[in-house]
């Protein structure tokens, strides 16, 4: 079975910015992917590079085994949910749901059947009538969804569709594009920058840095074993302690990584620290350390003591907790 | 610690005083005053000045005139308008209806390019090398343009030159001998009417084209490539619909401007009349103001006409 999608050392450069950056790819049939990063880090531009709306400008990119360099977007069997859904505005719902399928020549009841099928399934039947600027965002953005999906692609593209949502719909979306995925057993790849969405819907999930993919692996691998420091500050917003602070700590001088949740205050055994600052979260209460000029967060439960500033503490965490990214990372 | 100078220390601010300060406030707390105010001399303009001369003139369309007396009667009849069906009349209003549906089809043909290019890749400088190109020409005498466009296009004319130094002077002479469209030059022929219309009228179809364009988001026409269009496919279903108000403004401009332009077809082409040239001879010298009013009124009825045909098409559908 080929992979879903396949990049071998794929670079897409816009004139002397290096917006992916010989990149090596797999995506496996099937699966719920996403590409995680901060604005700028080429996570976009990889998704577009599939979609077929930026050519590499070198290395290959392979969809289910064929080659898709120099094969325009229109004969891609793939299809994109935009951030900003890009519905059309002068087609009310239905058309555009059956927008792909009528430029397939597909007939005026094949289409409307489809595109209410399709609009169940995101739950929105009888909305075909009403034109996109009726409709709230959590609306278009299913609209958008649906009208991807009519199409049934090989892989549907998801380019941070759930950041204009608030909270509350974003999660609710995020629960129903994972049970469609796997309703649906197509190859999701999503964009996001929000570390929460990528870990909570991700069947595996790249890293990008400035053009460079940092570490892929399961959300599990991603969130306990970073391999650099920009993926433990990124991904859960781990406390990065330097190779001198590390071996002062547990003996090793590397770069480590320490879960702000895997620490406990309180212990007499543990390390000195001082209390620079406390804030609360709502289920838990951050609380920053200064272990020896360096700053470290602490999540403590709901209900849980908390010291206040100023005060002079000791810290310990379980062993394992602490996980050694080598002295380069 | 208060001083003039130093920052408020009140909760609310004094009034500014005078009589500018009393009016801000008044408009602050009463936004349709200043509505009022701001609308009433360009209402009081529009409704008699300009729609009130229009009526007069549609009344003067419906009298007639003595044909002995040569003084117009001054009461209801709708023998003016059944002069028009004359046949020399009805000549007249094809002929120019017919110029000005050619000369918009083909300003919005030539318009599109230029107005996509402007819309979707000029930036910065490039931007207002366009508006530069595209209004220099309105800026220059509209006389001086036609004069110039009827040396370019006369027997021993650079158009000729150009063509004979090509060896292409038998496609020129091939069209020129052609019925309708054909003449003793192109400078005396409809063709040459027409090249002048859609050279001066152009301007007016790519600005509204070109506003339509810009507002079209990029990713509309990426979503449509992405479900599957071929450019083509895209064209005819995305971009077309949402240009399609732009045109029609742009056509609504290049439409009724050559329905009533009277000193084109006059300088630039056959002795034959257009409407515009009709309303000026009978509203002149012949004297027939109700004839001259029942011409006017064509133009008038026409784009009403087209107007109403354009939104029953869903022209406007993407507004």
């Amino acid at each position: 079975m080929p992979y879903a999608v396949s990049f071998q050392q794929v670079s897409r450069h816009f004139g002397t910015v290096r917006a992916v950056d010989a990149v090596d790819l797999e995506i496996e049939a099937g699966e719920f992917f996403a590409m995680l990063g901060p604005s700028g880090s080429g996570k976009t531009t990889c998704l577009r590079l599939i979609a077929g709306f930026e050519q590499p400008t070198s290395g290959h990119i392979e969809i289910f085994g064929e080659t898709a360099e120099g094969v325009p977007p229109y004969r891609r069997n793939v299809n994109t949910v935009f951030q900003d859904y890009a519905l059309f505005p002068h087609l009310n719902v239905a058309d555009n749901v059956a927008y792909g399928l009528m430029i397939r020549g597909a007939g005026k009841a094949e289409r409307t059947r489809e595109a209410e099928a399709a609009l169940e399934m995101v739950k929105l039947p009888g909305y075909g009538a009403r034109k996109p600027g009726q409709l709230s965002g959590g609306q278009r953005q299913r609209v958008a969804l649906a009208r991807a999906l009519v199409n049934k692609p090989k892989v549907l593209l998801l380019d941070e569709p759930l950041g204009a949502l608030d909270l509350k719909l974003r999660e609710q979306m995020q629960e129903e594009l994972k049970v469609l995925q796997k309703a649906l057993g197509i190859t999701f790849v999503f964009v996001t920058h929000d570390q929460g969405e990528a870990l909570s819907m991700a069947d595996r999930i790249a890293v990008f840095n400035e053009g460079r993919i940092m570490q892929t692996g399961t959300p599990e691998e991603i969130y306990r074993r970073p391999r650099t420091r920009f993926v433990a500050d990124f991904v859960g917003s781990s406390n990065v302690l330097s190779p001198q602070l590390t071996e002062r700590l547990a003996g090793v001088a590397e770069w480590s990584s320490l879960r702000p949740e895997d620490i406990r205050l309180g212990d007499e055994s543990g390390q000195d620290a001082t209390v620079t600052g406390t804030s609360f979260l709502g289920s838990a209460t951050r609380v920053t350390l200064d272990v020896s000029g360096e700053k470290i967060n602490v999540l403590l439960p709901s209900g849980a003591p908390v010291p206040s500033q100023g005060e002079s503490v000791r810290f310990s965490w379980d062993k394992n907790a602490l996980h050694l990214m080598g002295a380069g990372a | 610690m208060s001083s003039a100078a130093s920052a408020p220390s009140a909760a609310m601010l004094p009034g500014r005083g005078g009589l500018g300060g009393a009016l801000s406030d008044a408009f602050w707390r009463n936004p349709k005053l200043l509505l009022f105010v701001m609308l009433t001399p360009p209402l009081l303009w529009l409704g008699i000045i300009y729609l009130g001369s229009l009526f007069a003139l549609l009344i003067q369309s419906f009298f007639s005139i003595d044909e002995f007396s040569g003084l117009v009667v001054r009461e209801f009849t709708l023998k003016t308008y059944g002069e028009l069906l004359r046949p020399s009349n009805l000549d007249i209003i094809v002929r120019t209806v017919t110029m000005a549906g050619l000369v918009t089809i083909a300003s919005a043909i030539i318009a599109f390019p230029i107005a996509y290019f402007a819309a979707r890749y000029a930036k910065g400088r490039w931007k207002a090398v366009f508006y530069l190109g595209v209004m220099l020409p309105l800026w220059s005498s509209y006389l001086v343009k036609v004069y110039a466009w009827k040396l370019i296009l006369a027997k021993e004319g650079i158009l000729s030159w150009i063509f004979d130094k090509l060896h292409l002077t038998f496609l020129i002479e091939g069209w020129l001998a052609l019925p309708v469209v054909g003449g003793n030059s192109l400078s005396v022929s409809l063709t040459g009417t027409f090249l002048v219309f859609v050279y001066v009228w152009l301007p007016f179809m790519i600005l509204p084209v070109q506003a339509a364009l810009e507002r079209v988001p990029g990713n509309l026409l990426e979503a449509s490539a992405d479900l599957g269009a071929s450019p083509r496919q895209t064209f005819v279903n995305v971009l077309l619909p949402l240009a399609l108000p732009g045109i029609i403004a742009g056509s609504i401009f290049t439409f009724s401007l050559t329905l009533g332009d009277y000193i084109i077809p006059q300088i630039i082409g056959t002795s034959h009349r257009f409407i515009g040239m009709a309303v000026y001879a009978h509203q002149g010298t012949a004297g027939n103001i109700p004839l001259a009013a029942a011409f006017t009124v064509v133009p008038v009825v026409i784009m009403g006409i087209y107007l109403w045909l354009a939104k029953r098409a869903g022209a406007f559908n993407a507004l």
